[in-house]
């Protein structure tokens, strides 16, 4: 399904009039009264809104989780920890958990796992960056704790009936990450091959890598 | 919402950017200024979220949610005005973690409520019986947590529901939802439900 299909379900597209011959958008007016109240009262310096947008505009995504992934899939000892204390091996490779507690969870054979935030929409930013517009919709929100198998089938993602999947519905400080299971096809190759396979969507659990040419 | 009705099928973005307008990017950092330098809490920031009119909410992008919280947060901290400002202060660091109650393996029941406040157990899951899965670390209660500072430190714990026994007949046996519960949500089950 694209916005083009849906529109009635689009979030930005009808919300936004903003760019045509530089007339300034409602939410770009209250933005800027707000960033220039809270720089006048000492709360907030411009340089550093720009340099937080910057850092999760280029630097921080899932290439980060895939790193970590890629690692757990050729290294056992790795994984182990991972799976442990995710923010103790993050801390050891300069990774910063944002003060949040991380904890992955592994899909093994017969076991699925997938992440949602039915509340708000509390997503691991640190490791995957920040969440597409589908995970913080009313759709995904509201049915996948009720009917994980159908949104999974929309993502192309068909479960066997005897797999059992396990909805991690982040409702306090925890911030999951599925590790998927490393992909047949994949056998011998290196930490470095194996990091472009992982997807953001598979270490949300809506999807599960391939072995593809590289 | 979770376990809505009615909200249409998940719709892909391909290759979506991180903010679709720059004010976007802007409100997102100005909220993690705010919150890391203690203006106020993400239970503040939510709670600014849950008390928009249900009808503006569900219309409203993730973004436009977090502008309007932040314009509550500006009103109700006093940054908007010409009197003092009142911030939350920084999170506070758990010195004697509560003993936890239950234990993992134990079933365990959560409460049946209904508060008008912020409150972090969905009600997809409430008079619900599960399995604690997990223990996580301990965190503030979000439903005091909304004003200044707390202490009131709660053990947490990933309790698992059979699908079943959040659906219904409408769930599927072997799947499950595990969700975050913290210990003030829950209560030991009857007798008769203990395995």
């Amino acid at each position: 399904m694209t916005v083009g299909e849906h529109e009635q379900h689009g979030h930005h597209e009808h919300h936004e009039h903003h760019g045509h011959h530089g007339h300034v958008s409602d939410f770009e007016a209250r933005t800027l009264a707000l960033e220039s109240l809270l720089r006048e009262k000492g709360l907030v310096d411009s340089r550093d809104v720009d340099a937080m947008v910057s850092c999760y505009e280029h630097d921080v995504g899932p290439m980060v989780g895939a790193r970590l992934v890629a690692r757990a899939w050729v290294d056992a000892a790795f994984r182990d920890r991972l799976l442990q204390d995710a923010n103790a091996v993050m801390r050891e490779l300069g990774i910063s958990n944002e003060g949040l507690n991380i904890v992955v969870v592994a899909n093994e054979p017969g076991v699925h796992n997938a992440v949602v935030c039915t509340l708000c929409s509390c997503y691991p930013w640190s490791v995957i960056g920040l969440p597409p517009t589908w995970y913080k919709s009313a759709p995904y929100r509201s049915r996948m704790v009720r009917e994980p198998r159908e949104v999974l089938r929309e993502f192309g993602l068909e479960l066997d009936d005897a797999m059992r999947v396990r909805v991690w519905d982040s409702s306090a400080e925890q911030r999951y990450l599925v590790l998927p299971e490393r992909p047949p096809g994949t056998e011998g190759w290196t930490e470095d091959e194996l990091v472009p396979l992982v997807t953001r969507d598979s270490m949300i659990g809506v999807a599960r890598p391939t072995a593809r040419a590289i | 919402m979770g376990g809505a009705h009615g909200h249409g099928p998940v719709v892909v973005e391909p290759d979506e950017p991180a903010f679709h307008a720059g004010w976007e990017g802007r409100v997102w950092a100005m909220v993690r200024l705010c919150l890391r330098g203690g203006l106020f809490n993400t239970d503040e920031l939510r709670w600014g979220i849950e008390r928009m009119p249900p009808a503006r909410y569900l219309d409203a992008s993730y973004y436009e949610r977090w502008l309007t919280s932040l314009e509550t947060q500006a009103r109700e901290k006093g940054v908007a005005g010409a009197g003092p400002i009142r911030p939350s202060g920084r999170n506070p660091r758990c010195e004697t973690p509560p003993l936890p109650r239950f234990r993992p393996g134990d079933t365990v029941r959560t409460r049946s409520m209904h508060p008008a406040g912020h409150t972090r157990l969905p009600q997809y899951a409430r008079g619900r019986r599960g399995v604690v899965e997990r223990l996580h670390r301990p965190a503030l209660l979000p439903d005091t947590n909304v004003g200044p500072v707390s202490r009131d430190w709660d053990p947490v714990y990933a309790v698992r529901f059979e699908s079943r026994e959040l659906w219904g007949e409408d769930g599927r046996g072997g799947d499950a939802v595990v969700l975050d519960v913290f210990e003030r949500y829950l209560e030991a089950p009857g007798a008769e439900e203990v395995p």
